[in-house]
Formats: structure tokens, sequence, C-alpha cells
């Protein structure tokens, strides 16, 4: 059964590896749904999250294949359950030219955080699971939403 | 005070090396400066740069160290690809190192600029691009132990001028690598060998299939005492030939696609296969469905991703294959030989490999591989280019032990035959070489005949010359219904309005005149045409002090038996007419 898994991988602080990683995926045939790089506590290492779709045997073999890189020092691979806290973060940029009340309101019921207001525009910031960044991006977009960036799905093992 | 250049060649020295190949261009001067006085490393200049990397990994097959190519940025690096990709899916220790435009102009389409490390990404074990000189005695320490340890691979290194140039204070060359994310296993899990031993005392019909793994652990011997003391037999991939005598009664021969009938059915009707350092490659499984479906798969491999990759695995085992199968050996008690092994040895009573070779007929193929026998010393070394005349030579060459057969297995590069013969000729001057190759092999590579000559490299070569492209055309006429489009190398735009195929009766001539083209690039040259004449050629050829080229104008149609059609059971072969 094909299913939603993540990969955290763990790698050599070094230029090229990101690179390394996702032309394996892509030579592989995997569709990488998100993949985010961090720094670490350490400044050698660097940190991969990667969502991609598979069963477990080619998730395994995937993680096998990205673990030979000689930059890997690890990788975690789970697949996605109900119960995990798997979390996106938005940036909204939405024009305030009908007034901010009702939006403001929206940011209130959303738990959201307004990070940045100039004269025309409002930058806020939302998180938590996919469907409620959904329905946030849904109730907003009247408001004439200018441009959103979205994380994708992050997790922690 | 001690040049980026002067660094990289002093660490080659270090690292025990003695030969490179290369070809020199703008930005690998100040490195070909350097190696202008160093009289301790032989330089041998290839007509291309696709022969170096092709040459540096015939040395490293046939030695067993680390083979190690030189060439410039852009062009040079690129025509390194194919050698690169070669080396990789052989697992074969090969260093290229490569010049690069300088740092400041990197990434500005400089002249003769390509992204040498990120095209070697997907090819290689690993690559780098050196970015500052501090950076580049770890980087070839590196290198070389990322090349030969574990499940060893080639590595790519892309030198920018601008570091060849930099001088570097106090310059130490490291004693060890440096890569903490790097650990290659060792030593098996004791368990999973206990767990592999019980399994060959229940199993009834046992078989080992041993790859290229037992070459590079260097576990020939340990696997035929492995394989006596328990009375296994034994098939070898392409890889493997050699690691067990030919003539050993516990030797099956390769299987596969073109393999033996008895490798193929003991594969297929086996209870417990044990897959020693091989990666069940498809032109072995054939049907993966299929393929020893009766049987407990037992997989032996230092890398780990391969292991399940193909076969469902009951009893996986991480490590050097040598190391797990001295442990192994400790571990399991003598079993003798049994029904199995009767079985075995009726199959292949009843099918032995044959043809008919007329005394006065066209000249098989298979004949003058047979012959080449004799006429190549107990110590020769024999490499192969890519087609029907590999296969011939895998079933009828007398292999003579491990690292004396270089073939191009996972890759199947044709034009690889005659650099990796010159490799290995020159990694072990004194032992003889021959290649075996087909009229369209060697002209992949062609223009290193005079490197064979100037550097006086007695590589004994040896065309099958069907003036065809067999393998292909043996393809078309099974599966595209005799369609031989593009596989003649007679053909002529006027011959399509004649042709019906690949004919005994064209009038066109063959081009070239590869006795002319030996001759023109001072080399002895041969040929024979009809069966009396093969021991002759070769008497004359054996005998010339150096290189020498002998073309044999073998029959034109003359198809690989045994054969297995892609994708189907390894046990449905087809035999040929009349076997």
């Amino acid at each position: 059964m094909s299913e939603r898994h993540t990969l955290i991988i763990t790698v050599a602080n070094r230029i090229g590896v990101l690179a390394r990683i996702s032309g394996l995926l892509s030579s592989r045939g995997f569709n990488v749904e998100n993949i985010i790089g961090c720094p670490t506590e350490n400044p050698d290492i660097y940190r991969i999250q990667i969502v991609v779709e598979g069963t477990r045997e080619q998730i395994e073999q995937l993680s096998k294949q990205i673990q030979k890189l000689i930059d890997t020092l690890k990788v975690v691979s789970f697949p996605h359950k109900k119960e995990d806290a798997i979390y996106e973060f938005v940036l909204a940029k939405v024009p305030t030219r009908g007034g901010r009340g009702e939006i403001l309101d929206l940011v209130k019921v959303f738990g959201a955080e307004v990070v940045d207001i100039s004269p025309a525009f409002m930058t806020i910031e939302v998180s938590g699971p996919s469907r409620k960044i959904d329905r946030f991006l849904e109730l907003i977009k009247p408001f004439g939403l200018r441009e959103y960036l979205r994380s994708g799905e992050i997790t922690i093992g | 005070m001690t040049t980026g250049a002067e660094i990289l060649i002093d660490a080659l020295k270090k690292e025990g090396v003695d030969v490179v190949f290369g070809y020199p261009g703008g930005v690998v001067l100040p490195i070909f400066d350097v190696l202008f006085r160093t009289p301790e490393i032989r330089v041998v200049l290839t007509r291309h740069e696709q022969a170096a990397a092709h040459a540096a990994d015939g040395y490293a097959r046939a030695t067993g160290k680390t083979g190690v190519c030189l060439v410039t940025s852009g062009p040079g690096a690129t025509n390194t690809v194919t050698g690169l990709a070669n080396a990789k899916l052989d697992s074969i220790p090969v260093v290229v190192l490569s010049g690069q435009v300088k740092t400041a102009v990197l990434g500005t389409d400089a002249f003769q600029e390509a992204d040498m490390s990120g095209l070697t990404r997907p090819i290689c074990k690993h690559s780098y691009l050196v970015q500052k000189v501090e950076d580049l005695p770890q980087v070839i320490k590196n290198s070389f132990y990322i090349a030969q340890s574990g499940r060893p691979g080639p590595v790519a290194v892309d030198i920018p001028a601008d570091v060849a140039q930099a001088g570097l204070e106090n310059y130490v060359y490291p004693d060890r690598p440096d890569i903490p994310t790097y650990q290659p296993a060792e030593k098996g899990n004791a368990r999973q060998i206990r767990k592999l031993a019980a399994a060959i005392e229940r199993a009834r019909r046992p078989v080992i299939l041993a790859g290229g793994g037992i070459v590079a652990a260097g576990a020939a011997e340990a696997l035929v005492r492995f394989a006596e003391k328990t009375n296994i037999p034994v098939a070898t991939t392409l890889m493997a030939l050699g690691c067990i005598p030919d003539d050993h009664e516990l030797f099956l021969g390769m299987p596969g696609m073109h393999g033996r009938v008895t490798a193929n059915y003991a594969l297929m009707e086996c209870d417990l296969l044990i897959g020693l350092g091989t990666r069940f490659d498809d032109r072995v499984t054939g049907d993966l469905k299929t393929f020893a479906a009766k049987a407990v798969i037992a997989h032996v491999d230092i890398d780990p991703s391969e292991i399940g990759k193909i076969l469902r695995t009951q009893i996986p085992i991480v490590g050097d294959v040598g190391s797990v199968l001295a442990d192994l050996e400790r571990a399991v008690a003598p079993r003798p030989a049994g029904e199995w092994n009767r079985v075995v040895r009726e199959w292949r009573h009843v099918h032995p490999l044959s043809y008919v070779q007329e005394p006065e007929g066209e000249i098989l193929p298979q004949y003058v591989i047979e012959r080449v026998n004799s006429w190549a010393a107990r110590d020769a070394i024999i490499a192969t280019d890519v087609g029907q005349h590999q296969m011939w030579s895998a079933l009828f060459v007398r292999h003579r032990g491990p690292r004396a057969f270089l073939s191009s297995g996972g890759m199947g590069t044709m034009g690889f035959g005659l650099p990796a013969a010159m490799g290995a000729s020159l990694g072990f001057p004194g032992r003889p070489v021959v290649v075996i190759t087909g009229d369209g092999s060697i002209q992949m590579n062609i223009q290193e005949l005079p490197t064979c000559t100037l550097n006086r490299i007695p590589v004994k070569i040896v065309v099958l010359n069907n003036s065809c492209l067999g393998m292909v055309r043996q393809w078309q006429e099974l599966f595209y219904a005799g369609h031989f489009s593009k596989t003649c190398l007679k053909e002529r735009p006027e011959c399509r309005k004649v042709c019906t195929g690949h004919r005994e009766d064209c009038p066109h001539a063959f081009w070239p005149d590869f006795v002319r083209v030996a001759e023109a690039n001072g080399m002895a040259g041969f040929r024979a045409e009809k069966a009396s004449e093969v021991d002759d050629v070769l008497a004359k050829g054996f005998a010339v002090d150096g290189p020498a080229l002998m073309e044999f104008r073998v029959k034109k149609i003359e198809n690989v038996f045994p054969m297995v059609p892609g994708g189907k059971p390894i046990n449905e072969m087809m035999l040929g007419a009349g076997r």
C-alpha cells in the first residue's frame, strides 16, 4: 500500500548535499511532495526532511540508498498516521483595503499571528495541520490574498 | 610552500599510484607540469579521455589497486563520464581527477567549463569539487579511501586551476581519511551467520550465486573452500568468472540470459539460494516472479541497499563477503555430496556447450575463442568488449582465476575492451593480455592503437568480425521480425532496396580494413578467413614482440545460445537449432 512517509535525513553540511539527495529521489522515480533543509545545533550537520509517497518496501529501499551516500549520517523514515503531529506553516500576505477588522477576526479564530503590517498589507502566520491551513486560505481568499508561502508538511520523529 | 598541483602528485605517490592515464589541457597544465618532473609516475597519454577512464578501470580490475585518470575541464571531463558510469555499475575503484576553471569564474560558462561534480553525482560513488587548496590533501586521502573501501566504486575529484596553483604552508599528507558519515560494514552479524549455517544444514538443494563482490573482497579461495566443505554447487556471474576453476565439479557456469543450462536449472530448482557479493541483475534473474521461487534467499553483501532491492531476502547478512565466508566456514559442519550434486552433474552432462566447426568452413567465433585459450599463456589476462563475442567469451574462455577476465558487466559499454586491456597490461607488465572484441566494439575506441604501439603495450587484439552488430542483430532476428535496422556495418544508401537482411552473398566490402588499420598504426596485423587459417594467424599474432591485431572473418549469422528472452523465466531457454 502506498502512503505518505516522512524521511528525516541527517547529513554532513557540505555543498551539493541537497542536490545529491534530490537527484537520488528523482533518478529513482520518487515524486517529492515536500523537501526542507535546515542547519542543526551542530554547524557541521544539516538536516533534511522529505515527504514522499511510496510503499513501505520502496521507502525502505530509498532510505538505504540515501544512507549509502557518503555524506549521510542517518536516515529515519516513518509513514504518516492520523494521530501524528504533522504541521504546516504558512505566511499569507493580505491586502487591507477592505478594512482590517474582519481579517483580524479570522486571525483570532485560527490562532494566527500578524507578523507584519503596512498601510496596504498585512502578513499573517498560521500553523497547524494541513486541513486547518487549507481552511484558513479558503476563508482569507475573498479579501484578495496577494501571495502565500506554505512550508509543506513537517513533523518530528 | 607547496602548490596544489605538487600536493596532488605527492598524494598520488603516497597512495602508491604508479600509472596515470590522462590527457592534458588548459586548466590542468599546472598538474601536468609537476608530472613532467615526477619520474616515479608513468603518465600514459591516451587518444581520448573515455579510453583513459576505461584504462584506469581495466588497471583496477586486473590489479585490485585504484586506477587513476587525469583530464582537463569541460570536454575532457565529460568524455570520462561513460568510463565512470561503467566503473560504478561494476563497483571498480577508479579516481578521476579533472581540472576545472578558476573558482573566480565558476558558474559563468567560462571556456571549457562543465559542472563535473554535478554531472558525475549519480554515476559515481562520490564526487568532490575542491574549493580551496587547504581542503585538497584530505579530499585526495578521502577519495582513495572511498574508492577502495566498502563496496568499491569511482570517485570524481574536480580541481579548479587556481586551487592547483595556490600554495600551502606546512603541507602534510593526512595518514587517514576523515569522513565521519562513512563507515563501511566489515563483519557480518554472528546470529545471521548461524541462521544461514542452520539453513545450509536443512537444505536439500542449495546453490551459491557468487558475484563480483567475491573478486573485490579477494575471497575466491575462501569461496572454493566453503563450497568444498559443504558440497554446494556454485554459479558465478559474469563479474565473478574465474573465482572457481572452470573444471571444478561444483562449478555450474554463469547463469542468466546467456548462461549455462545447468546454472539456470540449478537456480530455478534450488531450495536455498546463497547470494554472495552479487546484486541479482536482471540479466541473471530473468522473470523475477519465477526466479528461485522455491528457495529461501540468503544474501551476503557489503552494501546494505543491495539486500532486498530485487528479492525478498529471508537471511540478510551485511558485511565483507570474505569475512562472512570465513565465519560461515567455521559455523557449518562438513556436508557430503548427495542427490542434488548428482542431479546437477547429470544436467551438465546432458547440456554441454557445443558448436560444430567445419575444418574448411566459415570460422565460428566460438572456435576462435577456444583456440585463443591454447595460445594465451596460463597467466594471461583476457578482456572483452560488449556483444556476442563477450557472451561467447564468458562461455568459452578458459578462465584463469579472479581478475583475469575483464568485461563490462552492468553497463555493457562497447569500446571498453581495448583500453581496459591496456590498463591491465600496464598494471602487470610481463603478463600477456588479450582483448577479444568485435568489429563494432573495436571501432568505438580504435584510436588507442597508436597508444599501444608507441608505449609498447603488448596487447593482443582478437577481432571477431562478422561485419554487423551481432547481438543487436540477433535480437532483431528473434524479436523484431528480422527487421535489421542499422545493424549491418556494410550498409550503404542503396542497400535498402535490395537487401532483405544480413546475407552471405552481400557484394559489399567491409570497411575499415582492420589489418591495414593496424599497420597504419605501426602494429602487426593478420587476417584469417577460413577455419584452417585460425591457428596460423594466432601463432603469428602471439609471436609478435609487442601489440598485434588479429582479425577473424567469422560466420555472419551465428546466434548466442543458450538465450533467455528478456523478462522470461531463466529455465525457458532457447538452445538453438539442433541443440
